[in-house]
């Protein structure tokens, strides 16, 4: 362990200036704060946390919506337990259920669609979120509950995709990024040949690791190793789990059931072919027409800066709402709700950094 | 963004499986891996297998498991 | 209740909440500021250690009190009637006091089996009598079907006190001290809620603590405080310690004793061990010149076998709890806000 530290130093010494790395992922973001590892980086190497937290990115009005739908008497909402404490513009999901509405934590959508045959006189409605990762496995339990015949469960669906939105993140002229680890388990679903464009088009190294501190630390010294090279090449630390084509099976039933669309990032802003609709095949499935569901647009919280922390232009420590009146108990933005959240994670783990 | 645990595939029924992540148990959905079989190991996401391990895979996660335990042991004192 | 209070540069403000979420039950910092905006200023108590000490005639006798709601009322490693008498027994255990006298407070569903009610007696009654606690006094009520899940129970409990202890005395140099394997209560029971589906061979440590104290104390070691882990887990309790005696908190992740199966579990659900409920293990907090005895005499009991040093007090920072990791970083432990929701992500 040492070994890579040492070799991570050295590296550093050799590029000679201050660079920032992206950690795409919130898993990543929350692994490094985990295992302090930030603390065994030289201060010259920035690790910064990128918008790959699906709670952090979920609209405000999405949340919403599935307000309103879990306040209906004939509706279960089902979710992942990520979602419950994630604020609207005026409730959680967790306060609804404190309210009397039946939302239920499930750990996998196959558990929705459980519960729809348990429960046929009542609407399951099952909040789709997440990126390519999970995005099959909410495709899968569509194409399930179809040969089922079930007519009783619904997604409401806000999956997002990433590399239009790393496109993005380089097109804005505030972002200094200088490499990104690009995200281990998206990168399973898709392949590693999505960050092509990014080396090409924008120079910029891109290394997929994985989800142990030492992963996470050999990706570090991949990246100052092409940095310092002068190279911008797709490289792929997690070996072990990815490859250049990723999982075909999963590729074709996401295609299958969804689509590419346009979508709103919270903090970001409207994303071109970033997010994945229901297509009109299965729209029997898709909450939004099924029952009508209406997207209020979107308020954010004046005075929240997670637009920014997702973008990597400020650390949480430069937002006046952070740790004061914007805390994980009661958070104001997304960043603070997910326990991967960028400002949750410092929070957590990085207080003790912040007052040294 | 995405949390997935290697686990095993410790019962297997069409493409239904029953998966040990160091002992605790839960059915998931391997529909999206290609021959899982008895045995083998995958990682889970959200209910569903996502992706298979070979046997030098394995080794390669254990290994840098035990490497931790090790460099922490003797850094630890 | 449990839980040390402060007063908080924002004391006076409201609560965050305009209603009671389940989180507000889930020992964390929405159970804090339950006690200490609502409970507090109401008694006017100044800290709450696991049980209240008070003198009478001569005696110092410690008085507590806690209610039962798990859910199912039977699981892996237990049953609701075990555990209303370890929970409460525990509590006066960790305020070194021999348990005398428990009251027993039940309510009742409409519609419960009578063949679960008598189990659930029959286990109250064996693990009074290993303790050697005598229930003196009870009560029942019957509510309508659905207005609670078959059987909630509440006990309160009297004892004597043997030793002293409290967060008060704690010491920068003091080592903490843990009698066993982590997080196999919440696991246990969190296996058998509707939802997250999952199965474990892993069982509820309940059981009653006071013999295992009292193999500690018999030792003379000099025991500064001491803590039964339960909701919120050994997050909790080092962040109670830190902020109660203004002292540092610095556990081991690598001395951390946590079975495969709990910690599978956890990777499975996205969980932190750290954070997960116990209804069978006791943290001490000694000088550690005392460490080694505490720990022999510990693992020569059945409920102690795994006990180790996990950690130690500093002076710095004050008011919190850290960990140095396996890797050899460091990071705050941090209060659980309450509910532990399984993560995808």
């Amino acid at each position: 362990m040492m070994v890579v530290v040492q070799r991570i130093g050295e590296l550093a010494q050799r590029v000679g200036r201050d660079v920032n790395l992206m950690e795409v992922c919130g898993t990543h973001t929350m692994a490094a704060f985990r295992s302090g590892l930030r603390q065994l980086l030289p201060s010259t190497v920035h690790l910064i946390s990128g918008p790959g937290c699906p709670v952090c990115v979920t609209d405000t009005n999405y949340i919403d919506a599935a307000i309103a739908l879990c306040r209906r008497a004939d509706v279960i909402v089902a979710t992942f337990g990520d979602l419950m404490r994630v604020p609207g513009s005026e409730s959680s999901l967790e306060n609804e259920r404190a309210a009397g509405a039946e939302v239920r934590v499930v750990y996998s959508p196959t558990d929705a669609v459980t519960l729809a045959q348990e429960n046929s006189a009542k609407k399951i409605v099952f909040l789709g979120v997440g990126f390519e990762t999970t995005a099959p496995t909410v495709a899968a339990s569509i194409v399930s509950a179809s040969k089922a015949g079930l007519q009783n469960f619904f997604v409401l669906a806000a999956h997002k995709t990433m590399p239009h939105a790393m496109e993005a993140l380089l097109d804005d002229q505030q972002v200094k990024i200088d490499g990104f680890i690009c995200p281990g388990h998206v990168t399973v679903i898709t392949g590693a040949a999505m960050y092509r464009f990014i080396c090409e088009k924008y120079r910029i190294p891109c290394v997929v690791g994985g989800f142990e501190p030492f992963d996470m630390l050999k990706a570090t010294e991949m990246l100052l190793a092409q940095i310092a090279d002068g190279r911008a090449d797709v490289e792929v630390e997690y070996s072990r789990s990815v490859n250049d084509r990723g999982n075909v099976a999963a590729q074709k039933l996401m295609a299958e059931v969804f689509e590419e669309c346009d979508a709103g990032w919270r903090g970001i802003g409207n994303i071109p072919r970033s997010g994945l609709t229901i297509r009109m095949k299965y729209a029997a499935f898709d909450a939004v027409p099924a029952l009508g569901v209406r997207f209020e647009p979107a308020r954010p919280h004046p005075g929240c800066r997670c637009g920014d922390v997702l973008r990597g232009v400020i650390t949480p420590l430069e937002c006046k709402l952070f740790g004061k009146a914007c805390t994980p108990t009661d958070p104001f933005g997304p960043c603070m709700v997910s326990s991967e959240g960028t400002c949750a994670a410092y929070f957590k783990y990085g207080k003790r950094q912040a007052a040294a | 963004m995405c949390l997935a645990v290697p686990a095993k595939i410790v019962e297997l029924q069409g493409t239904a499986a029953t998966i040990s992540v160091e002992g605790a148990l839960r059915e998931v959905d391997v529909s999206l891996i290609e021959e899982p079989r008895l045995g083998d190991f995958v990682l889970v996401h959200a209910g569903f297998a996502i992706h298979k391990w070979d046997q030098s895979e394995v080794d390669e996660w254990e290994t840098i498991r035990r490497g931790l335990e090790v460099a922490a042991g003797g850094g630890g004192g | 209740m449990r839980g040390v209070l402060q007063v908080r540069e924002e004391a006076g403000r409201g609560m965050k909440h305009d209603r009671i979420l389940l989180a507000h039950g889930g020992g964390g910092s929405l159970t804090h500021e339950l006690i200490e905006r609502v409970f507090a200023p109401a008694f006017g108590m100044e800290t709450l250690e696991d049980s209240a000490v008070r003198e009478f005639g001569g005696q110092k006798l410690a008085f507590t009190t806690d209610s039962y709601v798990v859910k199912p009322y039977f699981f892996p490693g237990g049953d609701i009637g075990k555990l209303s008498v370890c929970g409460t027994v525990n509590d006066l255990a960790v305020q070194g006091a021999q348990p005398l006298w428990l009251s027993l407070g039940m309510i009742l569903e409409e519609g419960l089996p009578l063949a679960d009610l008598e189990k659930i007696v029959a286990s109250i009654k064996t693990t009074a009598a290993e303790v050697g606690v005598t229930v003196v006094t009870g009560d029942t009520k019957v509510v309508e079907r659905g207005k609670c899940e078959g059987i909630y129970i509440n006990t309160a409990g009297i004892g004597r006190v043997v030793t002293e202890v409290g967060c008060a005395r704690i010491k920068p140099g003091d080592v903490v001290i843990v009698s066993g394997n982590l997080g196999e209560h919440g696991v246990a029971v969190m296996s058998q809620r509707a939802g997250i589906s999952f199965q474990t061979s892993v069982v509820s440590d309940c059981a009653p603590l006071w013999g295992l104290v009292k193999t500690v104390l018999d030792t003379g070691a000099e025991i500064h405080a001491m803590r039964d882990p339960t909701r919120g887990g050994l997050a909790i309790t080092v962040c109670d310690f830190a902020s109660g005696a203004r002292v540092g908190m610095r556990l081991e992740e690598t001395a951390l004793p946590v079975s495969r199966e709990v910690r599978g579990a956890c990777d499975l659900l996205g969980l932190d061990p750290l954070s997960i409920a116990n209804e069978g293990k006791v943290v001490v907090v000694c000088p550690s010149a005392d460490a080694g005895r505490v720990v022999s005499a510990m693992q020569v009991h059945p409920l102690g076998r795994n006990a180790r040093v996990i950690g130690e007090v500093i002076e710095q920072p004050k008011g919190m709890a850290l960990l140095r990791t396996t890797i050899g970083g460091e990071r705050i432990i941090d209060m659980p806000t309450g509910e532990d929701l399984p993560r995808i992500c």
